[in-house]
Parts: structure tokens; sequence; C-alpha cells
């Protein structure tokens, strides 16, 4: 168990190389939540009516970052999936190293990747006139929780990879889980408009914590589709951190003992 | 010394529907080769992962090193070396990268990984595309690395799975020589292989499995001697069969089997039998196109005693003369 560390490492190393290899994967990933940035702030931007100083922009940013960080989900379990399809995870079970190591290895590769996406995607939102209003340490500790949630649905992804084991399956089942949460939230408009129950269900969402979370961290008034005096609305940044820590705690372990069973 | 144990492997999928592994039972010799030799689906990759720990049987026992690979299946890890299938590398890296990682992995130190993938590299023959990613690799080139990669630490037993399966006929033989050279190194092997021939070619000893069952065990010479004895094989032109097919019939004193143009039947005189056959031809005038005495392939093996064929090519005729074993 003393190598676990230093096993995890050699397999982040691994993905990073892998990105040196094929830099065009590095390219793509960061495109597209730029992507996104511009058109949501162009599309949509001149056509909300946020009542927000500073414009719709405000809104849109911790939507878009909450959403492009839930996509790890996808992307760690599409890694996995692959690496299990072409046997190499069997080759690293039959090797003398640590159980977790690959798959925490992996969550590791992933959690860096997110670093880098979300500095452009921080500068691409800086360049279309978002601008925090708080002080450092409420932005910093906004990219942390950023950064922690996305932390924790790679863990998700380790467990639906492991399931799947089938990278196109994996990519269809990634779009069916996040798109809905990503929409079924206050990310890019109010839940106000949504139909009653569907607003219960926005209200507890993870992503409509987190984003709320961000905005009040970044230093928003507007909660924006937080609507009624519900807890999670009250309380996004705890009901939010409860959202983490029970993901690690329930899927790091179960993750873990499906990767030791696990077999093609 | 027995290096690899295995009793009664029982593996079951689809809730007992599939018995892929039915009381499997085999053992091999310390520094000794032995081929898993069977047709798709009887059992031989299940086998394999079994003994390289990548799966647990629903009942039986099994060790390698003298370990028990159930209970301490960690210990046999750091002994073992696995060669899967389709190429277990990752592809997007050079070969560097590969045995680097692998090497790492092993914990073994920065230098001395570097040290050990640049010494396998050379010693496969990969020096020069050491640097290129493995997608733009041959297949035999890619085996090679991959069987590089399960050498980093000198394994004491090694598990081939299918090593040559999908390689063009000089990519077989390639990796025939490199296992070769490894097999004089003193490991002991355990090769999993569609091909009769590779059987023949590389192993001391040939287990044939079929539906998840040992059914014969030997040397590919007690094997081949289990199917009986030799063959003779004449070739002559069309005008000829008939007349030919009387004079072998004579000296082998069974009936003949006549396939297209060559004449064959078992002989227990050897050698004898063939002069006979030559002096009796010349006799009659007759020039053989072509004359051999031939010892049975393992194709005749395994179709003698699995009673269907292990590849496609072998046809059904064939089959019924030659299943009448003692």
């Amino acid at each position: 168990m003393k190598h676990t560390i230093s096993d995890s490492i050699t397999i982040t190393k691994r993905q990073l190389l892998q990105l040196a290899r094929i830099p065009e994967v590095l390219v793509f990933s960061t495109i597209q939540p730029v992507m996104f940035v511009l058109l949501f702030r162009f599309v949509f931007g001149g056509s909300i009516a946020s009542g927000q100083p500073g414009g719709y922009v405000q809104l849109l940013m911790p939507g878009i970052f909450v959403q492009t960080v839930a996509f790890t989900l996808a992307s760690t379990a599409i890694g996995l999936a692959e690496d299990m399809k072409k046997g190499l995870i069997d080759r690293f079970r039959s090797l003398p190293i640590s159980r977790g190591a690959v798959v925490i290895g992996r969550t590791f590769g992933d959690a860096l990747l997110n670093i880098l996406v979300l500095t452009v995607m921080a500068l691409a939102g800086y360049a279309v006139g978002w601008r925090p209003t708080s002080g450092g340490l409420k932005i910093f500790s906004a990219f942390l929780f950023l950064f922690m949630f996305g932390y924790a649905l790679s863990w998700i992804g380790i467990f639906v990879g492991l399931s799947v084991k089938e990278a196109r399956t994996v990519q269809s089942v990634g779009f069916l889980v996040t798109f809905p949460l990503t929409f079924l939230s206050n990310a890019f408009a109010p839940t106000t408009g949504m139909p009653r129950i569907l607003q219960y269900f926005a209200e507890w969402n993870p992503v409509s914590t987190m984003v709320a979370a961000c905005r009040q961290l970044f230093g928003l008034k507007n909660q924006f589709g937080a609507t009624a005096n519900s807890w999670p609305s009250q309380h996004p940044l705890q009901t939010s951190l409860m959202y983490m820590v029970l993901l690690m705690v329930v899927f790091i372990p179960l993750s873990i003992r499906k990767y030791k069973n696990t077999s093609n | 010394m027995k290096s690899i144990t295995a009793q009664h492997l029982v593996k079951t999928y689809r809730n007992g529907q599939v018995r892929a592994l039915d009381d499997l039972t085999l053992d091999v010799e310390e520094g000794t080769v032995l081929s898993v030799l069977g047709p798709n689906g009887a059992g031989k990759t299940t086998a394999v992962r079994i003994l390289a720990t990548l799966l647990k049987p629903d009942s039986g026992i099994a060790t390698v090193a003298g370990i028990d690979v159930i209970k301490h299946p960690e210990k046999v890890r750091e002994l073992i070396g696995l060669s899967g299938q389709y190429a277990a590398v990752d592809e997007t890296l050079t070969g560097w990268d590969n045995l680097v990682m692998f090497g790492r992995l092993y914990h073994l130190g920065k230098a001395a990984s570097i040290k050990r993938a640049e010494d396998l590299l050379e010693r496969f023959s990969l020096t020069e595309s050491a640097k290129r990613p493995i997608k733009t690799y041959s297949g035999g080139m890619r085996r090679r690395l991959d069987l590089a990669a399960s050498l980093i630490v000198q394994p004491k037993v090694l598990f081939l799975d299918e090593p040559t399966t999908g390689l063009d006929p000089r990519g077989r033989q390639e990796m025939w020589g490199v296992i070769q050279e490894l097999v004089k190194g003193g490991v002991t092997l355990l090769l999993t292989t569609q091909y009769l021939e590779e059987a023949d070619q590389l192993a001391d000893e040939i287990a044939v499995i079929d539906r998840g069952k040992v059914i014969a065990r030997g040397t590919s010479d007690a094997l081949k001697k289990q199917v009986g004895g030799e063959r003779l094989e004449i070739t002559v032109e069309n005008s000829d069969i008939a007349k030919t097919q009387e004079i072998i019939a004579r000296i082998s004193g069974t009936a003949t089997h006549t396939d297209v143009r060559t004449i064959s039947a078992p002989v227990s005189t050897g050698s004898l039998a063939l002069m006979d056959a030559l002096r009796a031809l010349d006799e009659a005038t007759i020039h053989p196109l072509d004359i051999a005495l031939k010892r049975p392939s393992l194709d005749d093996v395994f179709l003698s005693l699995t009673g269907h064929v292990a590849e496609e090519t072998v046809e059904e005729p064939a089959k019924k003369k030659r299943g009448g074993k003692k």
C-alpha cells in the first residue's frame, strides 16, 4: 500500500503524456467550453433580461463553469472504458501495483485537466465581460468548489466506466445524465418558469446548488432561480458541500471495489 | 517442481448457462513450456485469466510458483508476466513511454526503468521505433512490445495468450523466434494457441482443451502416436489413380483414402513401406508426381480427440477415416 501514491502518479503521468502525444484532445476539450461561453453570451445574453448589474454574463459564467465541470463524469468514464476495452486495464491488474492506483491516477489526471479548462474559461469569460465582484479569497473558494465538484463526479465516472465498459455507450449514457442535470437547473434560466414538479427537482439538483454557491462566492445578489425558501436555495454552499462529501464517501470505496472485482 | 498447477477449475458465466471451464486440471513443470491448445471458446483465455489473478474461479484451486492465486494474488503478480490476446499497451504512447511506465509500475527507479526499457527495445529490435506511437507499429512489432512489457522484471512464470493470433506468417515466424529465445532463458511458459503448428514448434508438452476440459495431454510426439502411425501419401496423374489405389491398398493392408489425385493410407512399417511402394509403382510404370511418408499432424490429433475440426480447413471425409484410433 505504500506505493499507492507513487503508482497513482505514474498513471496520472501516463494520461498527461497522452495529452502531450495527441495535443488535439487538449485543444478540443478547451475549445468546447469556450464555445459555450461565447454562444450563450452572445446568443442568449442579448435577449435574456437578467436584471443583473453587469448583464447576463455574470449569471451565465457560474452556470457554464458548473456544466463544464459536470462533464468530467463522462470524460472520466469514457477514458476508463477505453482502457478496459483495449485490455490495458487487464495489464495493469496483472501488475504488482496498488489496487486503487489505476482509478485514483485517472481521477488525478482529470482533475488536472479541469484546472486547465477552468482557467481557460475564466479568461474567456473575462474577455466577454465577466467581472466577479467579491474578493480574491471568495473567488478562489468558488474555483475550489468547482474543482472538488469535478473530482467527486470523476468517481461516479469511474464507476460508470467500469460498469458499462463500452466507450460509445458511456458517451450516450454520459449525455443522457449530464444534459438533463445541467439544464434542469438554474444554470441558464430561472427555475421559476418550470412546472412545479421540475422546480423541486431543480432546486435540489446538485448542479443548481453548485451554481448558486458559485454565484454567491462571485458576489452576486440575485440568486436567479433559487425560488422558494427551501433549504438548498437558502444554503447553497452547505448543500453543495454535503453533496460532494456524500458522492465521494459512496463512490470512492464503491469504485475501488468495482475495479478490484472487475473483469472483461 | 511444478510452477503452475490448476485443479478442478470451474468458471461459469450467465448464471451457470455457459461453462467456460468445466473441471479443468493441468500443471506445468518448472522451466518448461506447456501449450494449451484449443479452438475459439474452448476456455483457454479464461484459464489464463484465472492463473494470472485477473479472474476468480467459481471453484477449484490454482497455484503459480507455489503460491495460491486465489488467496495471495498480490504475491503472484510479483512473479508473473502476462501478454494478452490483444496488445495491452497504451497505443497513443510510444514504445519507450510504455516500457518506462511499466518499469515505474514495477517500482524500478526512474533510471532503472529507462535502462530496462532501452535494453528490452534493443532485444526485441524496436530501438528504431522506440519514439513512435504504438499506433504506427505493425502487428508483429506491437506483439513484441507487448511481450517486452511483460518481461520488465524477469518473471518466473510467463503467460502468453494467443501471442500470434492475427499476425501474418512473417510476423508469426518472428514471434516464434523471440519466444524460443525466451524459453532458453529458463522461464516457465504457459502459452495458449489455436494453431497446432505453433504448439508443435514451441511447446514441450501440449494440453488439448475443448469445452473447458483438458481432453488430452502429452508431448507432441505422444499425441501424434495416440492418433496412429504414419501415412503414405502418393500423388499421381489422373490416369494412374485406380492402379495406384490398388498398389497402396496391398502394401498398407487397409482401405485407401483418395483426395483428388493424392492417395493415402496408414502404414506400420515406415520407410520400408515407402520403398515397397516405389518399387511397385516403378514395376507398373507409374511415375508419381509426389510421394511422402507423413507423420500425423496435430490437426489429425485434434480431430480424432474432439470429433470436430480445430480449423475450418480440414475436410469432413478425412475425419471419419482418420478417427479410428486404437
